[in-house]
């Protein structure tokens, strides 16, 4: 850590896709501070640049202008000190569950017997300790994203990115990977920086909910969770948690009301 | 198998016997067969009938000539196909790794699949001479052209989200041309081993044919000039047999590489 005081910083972000005619504002002039150990939502609607942003902060898509820190340094190229999470899990389908979380701390150069340990370690954690040997074709949805969660947890990264992890999930299995994610976060407190299109998750996981507008895409809004953790079912069926529900409602959703009406 | 018994043992006469594709492709092969064999009786055609073929088959055995024949066959094609999978494989990765690699080689390759490989036969003969090398050489381009192919689509069909999971975990290049490229790129390489020594094998049987002093097609082509109907047979059933074993083979090899596959 340098003096900046932000685990991951936009400054003026600015990201254009194509060239001459067909160039596209995908993200233009983006803002934004993200604490160490803060966890932050980001909603919008489809194409307002979620992604986008966090591939810039992956080290997987470069700026077109500004800067992103992390941890005070300009982002160059991806790195085990930011874990991702992909929507569509991403598995190697070629190694089994064991392999795929071992599969950094390979990179690493841990010998094997090491990092089988260390793996099955996290395994336990997301609760697939049975299932080290198992390939990810035999697993379910909600158990290859568990498994994608312990590889990224694996390296021990000190930034999560995840976008839309759990969006592909059945309502259940959404809310139990919501709880397992803040109880881990509980103890390890990483930051963490999480894309929804679910409005209750944005607001139920979070320190703060980042809003984005799209065409192009730019900060729309930012919201304050001004809940304790850790959450529970309580504060999700309490009014306060309705309330801020509904701000981050109205704020993806509705924001042209006066204008329209 | 010992779980199907244990059913069966505890749940007797449960259901009819069903008949199961074993079955049904033993009868419709034994059909087959019928028919020929009626149809010859019969006097409707010129063929020999079964028992004269299987005879032929028998004497070309014992005397050896079919193993000779066999043999020289898949002599030609095994060498032409190692040869040329064997260099497709590096040049089907080196296409689908580097655009340049690609640009520069992708219209040879393109313009020398439209030629049929026997198309070659008559030029290789004139510069290769008339023993092995223009055979072998044939078979060579014909499976070389099928894998490159296949190999280079797979490289480039490999899933961005596969290569991105390995960049953010630390892997550079080549890392992830070992670890992600190659496994994931396996199944399209295989498939095209298996066009690859499909057309190597047909391309040897119709070379033999041409210009060969050996092998199953060479023997047909003689008893062709003899009008020995039988010995045509056998060299026919012959090619469809051991066709059949190197693609069983090759499907094998498949399965056994690529049962994390997710199949429909
Ligand atoms: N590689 C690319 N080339 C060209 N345009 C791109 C590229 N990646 C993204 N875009 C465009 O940039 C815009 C923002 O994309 P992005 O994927 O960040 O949106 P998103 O907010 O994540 O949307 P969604 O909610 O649908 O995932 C989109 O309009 C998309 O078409
Ligand atoms: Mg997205």
């Amino acid at each position: 850590m340098t003096g900046d005081p932000h685990k991951i910083s936009f400054r003026n972000v600015s990201k254009v896709f194509g060239e001459g005619a067909n160039a596209f504002t995908a993200l233009k002039n983006l803002n934004l501070d993200i604490a160490d150990g803060e966890i932050v939502t980001v909603v919008g609607p489809s194409g307002c640049g979620k992604s986008t942003a966090m591939n810039i902060v992956a080290g997987l898509t470069e700026v077109s202008a500004g800067e992103c820190l992390v941890d005070g340094h300009p982002v160059s190229g991806p790195g085990p000190d930011r874990g991702v999470i992909f929507q569509q899990y991403a598995l190697f389908p070629w190694l089994t569950v064991r392999e795929n979380v071992a599969f950094g701390l390979m990179l690493q150069g841990m010998d094997k017997q090491e990092r089988n340990a260390r793996a099955d370690h996290y395994l336990e954690l997301v609760g697939l300790g049975d299932f080290g040997d198992a390939y990810p074709k035999t697993l379910s949805g909600g158990m290859k994203q568990r498994c994608a969660i312990a590889r990224a947890y694996a390296v021990n990264p000190s930034v999560l990115l995840m976008d839309e992890p759990f969006g592909a999930l059945d309502a259940l299995t959404r809310v139990r990977l919501q709880d397992q994610l803040l109880d881990t976060w509980s103890k390890d407190r990483r930051t963490v920086m999480f894309i929804t299109h679910d409005v209750d998750e944005a607001v139920y996981i979070a320190h703060r909910v980042i809003v984005l507008a799209a065409r192009p895409g730019r900060l729309q809004q930012i919201i304050d969770v001004d809940l304790p953790f850790p959450r529970t079912e309580d504060i999700r069926l309490s009014p306060e948690f309705t309330a801020i529900r509904n701000q981050v409602w109205r704020a993806v959703y509705h924001r042209d009301e006066t204008a329209a009406a | 198998m010992s779980v199907m018994n244990d059913i069966d043992m505890a749940a007797p006469r449960r259901e009819a016997w069903r008949p199961g594709k074993v079955f049904w492709g033993v009868l419709s092969f034994a059909t087959g067969i019928g028919l020929w064999w009626l149809a010859t009786v019969l006097g409707f055609s010129e063929l020999p009938d079964p028992f004269t073929v299987l005879g032929r088959i028998v004497e070309l055995a014992l005397s050896g000539q079919l193993w000779v024949d066999m043999g020289a066959s898949l002599r030609r094609v095994l060498i032409g196909f190692i040869l040329g999978s064997a260099l497709a494989v590096p040049v089907g990765f080196l296409m689908g790794w580097y655009k340049v690699a690609r640009a520069i080689i992708d219209p040879w390759i393109q313009f020398f699949r439209v030629i049929p490989p026997l198309a070659i036969i008559p030029l290789a003969i004139v510069t290769l001479g008339i023993d092995e090398k223009p055979k072998i050489f044939v078979i060579f381009l014909a499976a070389f052209l099928s894998s490159v192919v296949s190999t280079y689509q797979g490289v480039v069909s490999v899933d961005r989200t596969y290569i991105n999971a390995a960049r953010v975990l630390g892997a550079k290049d080549r890392t992830i041309f070992l670890r992600v490229v190659i496994p994931a790129s396996t199944p399209f390489i295989l498939v095209g081993f298996r066009i690859g020594l499909g057309s190597a094998w047909a391309t040897v049987v119709a070379a033999e044919l041409i210009a060969a002093q050996s092998g199953l097609g060479f023997r047909m082509q003689q008893a062709q000039l003899y009008y020995d109907l039988p010995t045509i047979f056998v060299s026919l059933i012959a090619i469809g047999i051991l066709g059949l074993i190197m693609d069983r083979i090759v499907v094998r090899a498949e399965e056994r590489l690529t049962h994390w596959q997710e199949r429909i």
